[in-house]
């Protein structure tokens, strides 16, 4: 099978993958016990104002009718309109989008080169206190909750020095300074994670390419261990670092819903939480299908680099 | 045993052992009821007769503490095993049962597992609310294609093997081959992962509580605990601090204790 057709195969999978996960998404929030005409209305409203406004509302369709028409609502741009905010979905997230986007640029932008550097020097130093240091601390904040990362965080640098908010505003025209100092704990607390799964597994694909018997050949050759990594290791092991960026990257999407909420940012995963306990469900859809979409892109990305980078498919 | 385990394992499991039995008699030694408003003060600092201090209603916190761990670690720890024991069953029908049947299961776990588990679990409590009972499931249902796909895996290279085919041969009827001789060599493994789902649902569980999604007041879990003081986060109050770091004490032994032990085999 030629590359081209094998990455199409992959991406026509993750939309298959998409529109099942979409199907998914619709069965569980179409089972809400008490359906929304009657949340609405509240309970002295009588059957026939509940039928009236369900009839409005479209609920007493068949569900294959309004999925098909909330799927086709998503691919066109519209997929409803909010009923807390009583404006059209599009529009809320719209708002919304940019922020958590930006979030997401500023953590990718601290986390790749951090790990970069202490994946690959932990391993050249492999079994050497950095790495060993390493590993523990990748075990230690795999397993740290990102509430307590931010609490901590806030704690120490917002209540005892006093450096930085413990809520992060949002405005058009702060200047940098301001800019920095407002998305340093957030930044920070969604790095934890992130750097820990990173930079474990730049490790492990430098070690994989440094076994090869072409490092050994360098070496008995007299090069350097630093131009060794420099000049022979990273082309080789750059698919599989990449490929660990764009896997590693994906525990943001979680981390978000947490940071978010503790910093007040007005961004999408606060916006999905409020939609959770307002029970804004066309707004809940539309976020919970923009973070699945964001996650498959992202496992699409890591495999479809894995197969560029390997070499024996480019012969074929 | 025991003794073979690495430092690392050693503090794991002494730490594992430690909220196991905080989980199951903490609540026999609280010092107040869990309810109690027992200080005019709120917020107040650790002193002798409040070991932690209290919360932002003059409550005992350590004697929160001690309830609260049984709604975590109680809560996680069956969430886990549900989702454990599902993820095994459905792997083991998918293993020995009919093609079609594999392929059904195995591409809907594909789709499950493509929903990032918080966003799943938000989806979830949305539609179902967050009572005890539905918070088990929704995070043992969360939970259970991750389960899966590792006991699916294990399960179809173990029944290539030899003496599976010797089982097949001899006439042995499918419910036989996977519980008798794919199982008892999948457990091993999945006691690994079932230590892993148990901190990913410690951590998805306190954080639908930090979000006041999970566990309800009155009850309370370490996420709720740390959700109803944050206000004492500006007075650096052990209120807030405590039961965030009950958390990660909880799960990075359990951490410890899975990796010193899949080193040693």
């Amino acid at each position: 099978m030629s590359i081209y057709r094998l990455i199409l195969n992959r991406i026509a999978s993750a939309l298959l993958t998409l529109l099942l996960v979409s199907l998914v998404i619709f069965i569980i929030s179409d089972l809400l016990p008490g359906d929304a005409a009657q949340e609405m209305l509240g309970q002295s409203a009588t059957p026939e104002q509940v039928a009236a406004l369900r009839h409005d509302l479209g609920l007493d369709r068949p569900a294959y009718v309004r999925f098909g028409d909330w799927v086709g609502g998503i691919v066109s741009g519209d997929p409803g309109t909010s009923m807390v905010a009583n404006m059209p979905v599009a529009e809320v997230i719209a708002e919304r989008l940019p922020n958590t986007l930006r979030l997401a640029a500023l953590t990718a932008a601290f986390t790749v080169p951090l790990s970069l550097l202490i994946g690959i020097s932990a391993a050249m130093n492999r079994g050497g206190r950095l790495d060993r240091m390493l590993s523990i601390s990748t075990l230690a904040m795999v397993a740290m909750p990102e509430f307590l990362v931010a609490t901590l965080g806030v704690l120490i640098f917002s209540v005892k020095l006093r450096l930085l908010p413990s809520i992060t505003m949002v405005t058009s025209d702060q200047p940098w300074g301001e800019f920095l100092r407002s998305y340093t704990l957030p930044v920070l607390s969604l790095s934890v994670v992130v750097i820990a799964q990173m930079s474990r597994m730049t490790r492990a694909a430098v070690i994989d390419q440094l076994n090869q018997p072409y490092v050994e050949m360098a070496m008995l050759k007299g090069v350097g261990r630093v131009a060794i990594v420099r000049r022979h290791v990273l082309p080789n092991a750059i698919g599989p670092i990449i490929n660990a960026m764009a896997l590693s990257l994906s525990y943001l999407l979680g981390g978000a819903i947490i940071v978010e909420t503790i910093f007040n940012y007005p961004g999408l995963a606060s916006l999905m939480v409020n939609a959770v306990t307002s029970r804004d469900t066309p707004l809940l859809q539309a976020c919970a299908m923009i973070f699945c979409a964001a996650y498959l892109l992202l496992l699409l990305a890591a495999d479809i680099i894995a197969i560029l980078a390997n070499p024996r498919l480019h012969n074929k | 045993m025991i003794r073979s385990l690495p430092l690392s394992g050693k503090i794991g499991l002494a730490t594992v052992i430690f909220w196991l039995l905080t989980a199951m008699f903490g609540p026999l030694l609280a010092p107040h009821p869990v309810g109690a408003f027992v200080d005019m003060d709120v917020f107040s600092g650790i002193s002798s007769t409040f070991p932690l201090g209290t919360d932002y209603l003059g409550r005992d916190v350590f004697s929160r503490l001690l309830y609260g761990a049984r709604y975590t670690v109680g809560l996680a720890a069956a969430a886990a095993m549900l989702a454990s024991i599902t993820g095994i069953g459905l792997a083991l029908t998918a293993a020995v049962g009919s093609r079609v049947l594999d392929e059904l299961l195995s591409r809907f776990m594909d789709t499950m597992i493509s929903i990032p588990s918080k966003i799943l679990a938000l989806v979830l409590v949305a539609a179902f609310g967050s009572s005890i009972p539905l918070l088990l499931v929704i995070c043992a249902f969360t939970y259970v294609p991750g389960s899966y796909r590792i006991a699916r895996s294990l399960a179809v290279n173990l029944a290539q093997m030899d003496y599976v085919q010797v089982a097949k041969t001899q006439g042995e009827g499918r419910w036989h081959i996977g519980l008798r001789e794919i199982l008892p060599n999948m457990i091993h493994p999945m006691l690994a992962d079932f230590g892993l789902r148990f901190v990913f649902i410690v951590l998805l569980l306190s954080g639908l509580s930090f979000l006041g999604l999970g566990v309800q007041p009155p009850e309370a879990d370490f996420g709720s605990l740390v959700r109803e003081n944050i206000s004492g986060l500006a007075e650096g109050a052990p209120a807030i601090i405590v039961p965030a770091i009950a958390i990660a004490t909880l799960t990075i032994g359990v951490n410890l204790l899975i990796d010193a032990m899949r080193g040693k085999r």
